[in-house]
């Protein structure tokens, strides 16, 4: 057992260590002459190298060492690094974690000798001085002198602990308590030697310990000595592994050895990371355990707070508040022990980077931003293989080849750019590269050809909707739609396996000058938001990620709002056709309660959205939203593709999940023809699109004209009785939410030279019932209203066609919803109707 | 000696059921369960076990046994599982009797059909016979009910 634990925390150490190895390597590349990274880097692959012999992989240990050796002499100034020797160094990483890899499958390090591997490795040593087999016992002096040379050596019993140690510590010394185990020791006494010796030193183990170790393998133990001492609780892996690591060892003065001269460099970092002594290492399934268990802990709480609202007792009152506060803290506690930053994915990437584009010779720079950015575990796993597959893409397909880059009058060396940032309860993740961006033109022809648009839909979409198409399945990369050849995961996967953790995949192109995209997550999944409806007695929990808005149907419009398209139900939303879904039927709920509930005529449509596609949903009712916390359904219900999961209720009853995708699925939703679908993906991609286009308010004007404003610039639509407006002075006001709102007419603001010159006023007589309809802007800080013919609608656009305008007061004619639209200037309107009511020369023609 | 083996019993539909007490979490009463729309038949609900979500399967059904007259509240016996807790509904809960392992029969051939494959066999106590069901049979069905869902 433990032996097993050893072997795990050795390997959960390597791991990192590799990790940072790659990152360090990378960046030592730009900056050779940093004796820091160097001195890291050694120190890294010293550590492995260490801890493997004492564990016992010998191979493992072999090209730890070359490479050892190598860094020594580039640390030493002997060798300078070049990219050949980067490129060497870093696939002795690789075939590092490949043993490592063997190891946790078979327990081994694997049959490999990577005899290839450690010939680059001496030759390149050899380029410039001793080859190899010269090096590798040079080591040995090393570690005999550190111990013997450490001062608190000698202050610590100094008889006694020389006697035990030194025939262990002496590879030569076939005497005494080692001679029987000479042969073995000769291989690995430098590692065993050190050990022993080094945890007495430090006080770590007694000598009569150490003694009984070398004992027990005298006696034929076959294990190595490290692993005996922990296996016999002597000692911890922790403090193996301390004395293991050259920084401690290079304590020796007089050393002479490799190792010896790290120290004065590490000694600062070692410090630092000594720090790092306040982490402990604790298991996934623990925090995994101890998130279940808070989950149920907040269940328990919001059904105490349902409880105790009912109950008259302060005192109940004062402790589930109490609990409230507590719990709330503590799911945000522990969920921050899963959090991790994405750096820790990223940090792969400059290798990743690197290697790709010295596969396909480009120059490639990798900037980030917003490394530590943090996401809960099981997301940060799950997007690793997306956005690997994304990084790769950029620069294989992104990025030009210098040559291009500098024809185009760009540096030829690309910038591929990895930004993270939190977004409400979302992490927006973008992966940005300066390249030629995406040729809409080709891939326009591929949906063509590919079958997946007709000619006149390709024509009819947008930029973007044309750079989303990479998405879609038939569109894998090794299509060649970019011209090089693909990598066995297509950007469909990347898109499925986004959509699968609740995320959004976005891409975003400019010709010749890049592509972004952007895949967007959530923070975490065991806690989500969720919409609360009703279907028959049941309630049924929809995730809001894919909540689009929810639309209420009441009276005569519930019966004729839902028109039928050859059986099937659809709504016009805004315009567009909303094809709908009837959970009562999906659910396949029986309608004996639907009797009682005819009185309440209204229709309540929550419409999402599926797999970019927006539908509604209709459901009997809409409570509330509430966090939720997902659990999983059990074996003999997982095949139902409708429910995501389950969760339990405040009240303390369990309610189902709905999976959105699933639930379109079975009612066919996304089995429509492409051409249906393009409308509504269409929309889904201007709802996701919040950048470029815009929320107009559409109302009509004087003369019916239509007209337009931002709807970011109103503050809120009224409706007025004309009787309620009265005169104040010149100016026409009403009074309204308990100040006096100034009313501006439209059509008045608007005539630029009004004959006239007089207010028109703003009721005709005899229409006092009249309802105006105002539009209440803030100007300069105070509230005014804008009297308009009629309210049309409010509408998303990117008003992208524009006319310069014909009249004061509008900024321009733009083409919103396919119609000729003018855009209200806000400002200048109610600055032009101030001025008028402020200038005397009008107050006295204005009656 | 023979081995004696414990049993937690139950009744349905007035034949008595046994199943190794290892296997019971836990015996508890009528819980209220949130029906589970397009699931298999004998999934009857699922119930809120002190947080945990269990699945609660209609023994009855399961047993192609008539359905329990109206307004009769099935009690739920837990059973253990690797994959998580799963509640077999019952009529009503007896004793935990212990039995030789002498007193094991197996299922007589004139016994046909799907139920067969669910009980084991039969003890012979005094008087009556109990049924031992397989479990892990009677959860499985259901998941081979969903497939293709």
């Amino acid at each position: 057992m433990g032996d097993s634990d050893i072997v795990k925390d050795f390997l959960a150490e390597s791991y990192e260590n590799l990790d940072r190895l790659d990152r360090e390597l990378v960046s030592l590349e730009k900056d050779p002459g940093n004796r820091d990274s160097l001195a890291s880097v050694f120190r890294t692959i010293h550590t492995i190298k260490g801890t493997c012999g004492f564990l016992g992989f010998e191979k493992l240990e072999k090209v730890a060492h070359v490479g050892e050796n190598l860094l020594s002499k580039l640390r030493d100034g002997l060798v300078k690094l070049n990219p050949e020797i980067t490129t060497a160094l870093l696939s002795m990483v690789d075939a590092v974690r490949q043993m490592l890899g063997e190891i946790q499958e078979t327990g081994q390090d694997g049959n490999q000798e990577y005899k290839d591997l450690q010939n680059i490795l001496s030759r390149l040593l050899t380029g410039e001085a001793a080859g190899p087999t010269v090096t590798l016992p040079a080591v040995a002096p090393s570690v005999v002198a550190s111990p013997a040379a450490t001062p608190p050596a000698a202050t610590n019993s100094p008889a006694k602990p020389q006697v035990l140690v030194s025939p262990a510590e002496a590879p030569t010394a076939a005497t005494g308590a080692a001679s029987a185990d000479a042969g073995e020791a000769s291989k690995h006494a430098p590692v065993h030697g050190k050990i022993g010796g080094m945890l007495v030193e430090r006080g770590l183990l007694s000598p009569d310990d150490l003694a009984f170790a070398l004992r027990m393998q005298q006696r034929g133990d076959k294990r190595r000595l490290g692993e005996i001492l922990v296996s016999l609780a002597l000692t911890k892996v922790e403090d193996i592994a301390l004395v293991t690591q050259p920084e401690d060892a290079s304590g020796a003065p007089a050393a002479t050895g490799d190792e010896a001269k790290s120290g004065g460099a590490a000694a600062g970092e070692a410090r630092a990371r000594g720090g790092s002594a306040e982490t402990i290492r604790v298991g996934v399934t623990l925090l995994d355990k101890l998130m279940t268990l808070v989950g149920e802990l907040v269940l328990a709480r919001n059904q105490l707070l349902q409880f105790s609202n009912t109950v008259q007792n302060a005192g109940i009152h004062a402790v589930s508040q109490r609990m409230n506060l507590i719990t709330s803290e503590l799911q945000e506690e522990v969920m921050k022990t899963r959090m991790q930053p994405i750096g820790n994915i990223w940090n792969q990437f400059p290798r990743t980077v690197r290697d790709v584009a010295i596969g396909c010779r480009k120059e490639v720079r990798i900037e980030m931003e917003g490394k530590e950015t943090e996401l809960d575990k099981t997301i940060v796993e799950a997007i690793k293989d997306p956005l690997t597959h994304l990084v790769r893409n950029s620069v294989d397909h992104g990025i030009e080849l210098p040559s291009v880059r500098e024809k185009n009058g760009k540096n030829p060396e690309g910038v591929l750019k990895l930004r993270a940032y939190h977004e409400g309860g979302h992490v927006n993740i973008e992966i940005i590269d300066d390249g030629a961006g995406i040729n809409r033109d080709r891939v326009k022809q591929k949906a063509i050809e590919r079958g997946i648009l007709t000619k006149e839909q390709a024509a009819q979409l947008t930029d973007r909707e044309i750079f989303n198409l990479i998405l879609l399945p038939g569109f894998s990369t090794a299509e060649k739609v970019t011209n090089v050849s693909g990598r066995g995961v297509g950007m469909d996967v990347v898109k499925t396996n986004v959509e699968k953790i609740g995320g959004t995949v976005d891409i975003q192109s400019v010709a010749g000058r890049g592509t972004t995209v952007r895949v967007k997550i959530p923070l975490t999944l065991a806690i989500v938001p969720a919409l609360i409806v009703t279907c028959g007695d049941d309630r049924y929990a929809i995730p809001q990620v894919s909540l689009l808005e929810l639309v209420r149907l009441e009276d005569t419009q519930a019966v004729t709002g839902i028109e039928l398209v050859h059986g099937a139900p659809v709504y016009r939303l805004r315009g567009r056709l909303l094809p709908l879904v009837y959970l009562r039927r999906e659910l396949a709920i029986p309608n004996v309660a639907r009797k009682q509930k005819d009185q309440d005529e209204a229709v309540n449509i929550v419409v999402l959205q599926a797999d970019g596609r927006p539908f509604g949903l209709i459901v009997d009712g809409i409570s509330d939203t509430e966090e939720i916390v997902v659990k999983p359904l059990s074996k003999q219900l997982k095949g139902i593709k409708t429910f995501a999961g389950a969760s339990i209720m405040g009240d303390g009853k369990v309610a189902l999940i709905l999976d959105v995708l699933g639930v379109a699925q079975r009612a066919n939703v996304l089995d429509e023809t492409r051409g249906a679908g393009k409308v509504s993906e269409e929309e889904a991609m201007e709802a996701a699109d919040q950048d470029e286009k815009k929320t107009y308010l559409l109302f009509t004007g004087p003369d019916e004209s239509r007209m337009a404003m931002p709807l970011d610039t109103l503050a809120r639509l009224e409706e007025l009785p004309a009787s309620q407006v009265e005169k104040s002075g010149i100016q026409w006001v009403a009074q309204y939410r308990g100040k006096i709102l100034p009313l501006v007419n439209l059509e008045y603001a608007l005539e630029e030279r009004r004959k006239t010159r007089r207010h028109p006023p703003l009721v005709q007589e005899g229409k006092e019932s009249k309802l105006l309809q105002v539009l209440v802007c803030n100007h300069e800080g105070n509230p005014v209203g804008l009297v308009v013919e009629r309210i049309v609608d409010i509408v998303e656009d990117t008003a992208k066609v524009k006319y310069p305008s014909s009249r004061a007061g509008v900024l321009c004619s733009a083409v919103i919803q396919g119609q000729v639209t003018e855009l209200i200037d806000i400002p200048v309107v109610l600055r032009a109707a101030r001025t008028e009511v402020a200038d005397p020369e009008h107050a006295e023609v204005s009656h | 000696m023979a081995q004696t083996l414990q049993y937690s019993t139950f009744l349905l539909d007035k034949l008595l059921f046994g199943v190794e007490l290892r296997q019971v979490q836990e015996v508890i009463r009528y819980l209220e369960m949130t029906r589970v729309p397009l699931a298999p038949e004998v999934v009857s609900g699922l119930i809120n076990l002190r947080g945990q979500i269990v699945t609660a399967i209609d023994l009855r059904k399961r047993l192609e046994l008539e359905p329990a007259a109206e307004g009769s509240l099935p009690m739920n016996v837990v059973i253990r599982r690797d994959d998580g807790a799963i509640s077999l509904l019952v009529d009503e809960i007896g004793d935990v009797v212990e039995v030789d392992e002498d007193s094991f029969e197996p299922t007589p051939e004139t016994l046909r059909g799907t139920v067969r494959t669910m009980i084991r066999g039969v003890h012979k106590l005094q008087g009556r016979l109990m049924h031992v069901l397989d479990t892990e049979r009677a959860c499985e069905m259901g998941e081979a009910l969903t497939q293709g869902r």
